[in-house]
């Protein structure tokens, strides 16, 4: 199930790459060759905040070599409790800006692709494109669709998570093996979700969600283990508890099932009824 | 007949807080039914307004979606687990 590995084990880690990473590498689920396979892999988080920060902190330290970050916005003084990638010096920065600069801190090696713009109808396919897995950490329903059908169409995995206070939801959708609107096959009304601004979100909340999402992307590059495929993990911090559904393919699918009705990106705010508006965390 | 069943988050602030209840009923449709009764509005935050399951809510028993089993007809015996899981959106400021 490895993915985006194009010269799997081709070129020899050099002596700095070693010492870096020295402490997975001795893994023999990772060893040189997995290490290769993180460095040359291809990773697109959509939104750098609540889950995107640990999912893009984790990823960096584990040398995932290109990190593609997409997100319009700028820092904020809410989003400090959370959104661990920035912090107050960032104020008011553009978060792809404040992301490369920590990432970089953390790892000089990682290559950050920002993108500070909304994915779009218009600019989604041609950025999912570039890379060789979705870690989705977007707030609103549009965005999700839209996302989803995008990997879908070009056959990414798509590693996702949600939160909403105490409680987070993680999977992983396969190409071929089912998507989100597999199981959620349209959005609720708008309004019919609070946000978190709203209804608030414990910060360490996304930070658990994120780092489930950093270890799904890992595994799939790596091809290693068991990964959150058919299975949606749902997570209740209050209770400290795990627990899994199983989720499947609908055959009635309209984007993935046998016989597709949607076969290109659509206008997902009209699908959605507006819905972005009312879930912004 | 006791029926765990489990409430998400967003439909807690109908149980008083309460993560797990117990409910009552031989099929999904009587639990929900009888949670209805002792949860007023909880059934609509589950059905349409014809009496179908939310695109955006899905009903499991025992970790099995009730679409792939008989829906809200599916059987449940005591000790069955029913769980109630609804899209979540939130994640970082839309990206």
């Amino acid at each position: 199930m490895a993915v985006g590995t194009k010269r799997d084990g081709a070129v020899p880690l050099t002596l700095d790459e070693i010492r870096r990473y020295q402490r997975q590498i001795i893994m023999p689920e990772v060893g040189g060759v997995g290490q290769r396979k993180l460095l040359d892999a291809k990773v697109l988080l959509i939104g750098a905040g609540g889950l995107g920060s640990p999912a893009a902190l984790y990823l960096g330290a584990a040398g995932v070599g290109t990190l593609g970050i997409i997100d319009f916005d700028d820092v904020d003084m809410s989003n400090l409790h959370r959104q661990i990638l920035h912090g107050h010096k960032d104020l008011g920065r553009p978060k792809v800006e404040s992301a490369a600069d920590t990432l970089h801190d953390i790892n000089p090696d990682v290559q950050v692709i920002g993108f500070r713009e909304p994915i779009a109808s218009d600019n989604a396919m041609d950025i999912v494109a570039q890379f060789d897995i979705v870690v989705n950490g977007s707030d609103n329903f549009p965005t999700r669709y839209l996302v989803n059908d995008a990997c879908v169409f070009l056959r990414k995995p798509l590693v996702d998570g949600s939160i909403f206070r105490f409680e987070g939801h993680a999977t992983v959708y396969m190409p071929g093996s089912g998507c989100y609107r597999c199981v959620f096959p349209s959005p609720p009304p708008p309004g019919a979700v609070p946000s978190c601004a709203d209804a608030g979100v414990l910060g360490v909340l996304p930070g658990i969600i994120g780092s489930i999402q950093a270890v799904e992307a890992i595994k799939l590059i790596l091809g290693r283990g068991t990964p959150l495929v058919n299975r949606l993990l749902i997570f209740d911090s209050l209770d400290m508890e795990f627990r899994e559904v199983r989720i499947r393919r609908d055959p009635s699918c309209p984007v993935c099932g046998d016989e597709p009705t949607i076969t290109e990106l659509i206008d997902y705010e009209a699908f959605c009824g507006g819905a972005a508006a009312s879930v912004l965390s | 007949m006791s029926i765990r069943v489990r409430i998400p988050t967003p439909l807690r602030s109908l149980t008083g807080g309460q993560a797990d209840v117990t409910g009552d009923g031989a099929s999904v449709v009587a639990c929900i039914e009888q949670l209805e009764s002792a949860y007023p509005g909880i059934g609509r935050r589950i059905f349409d307004d014809s009496g179908e399951v939310r695109r955006f809510v899905n009903l499991f028993v025992n970790g099995e979606d009730i679409r792939f089993l008989q829906g809200l007809e599916t059987a449940l015996k005591p000790g069955d687990e029913l769980s109630i899981v609804p899209a979540m959106a939130g994640g970082a400021r839309r990206a």
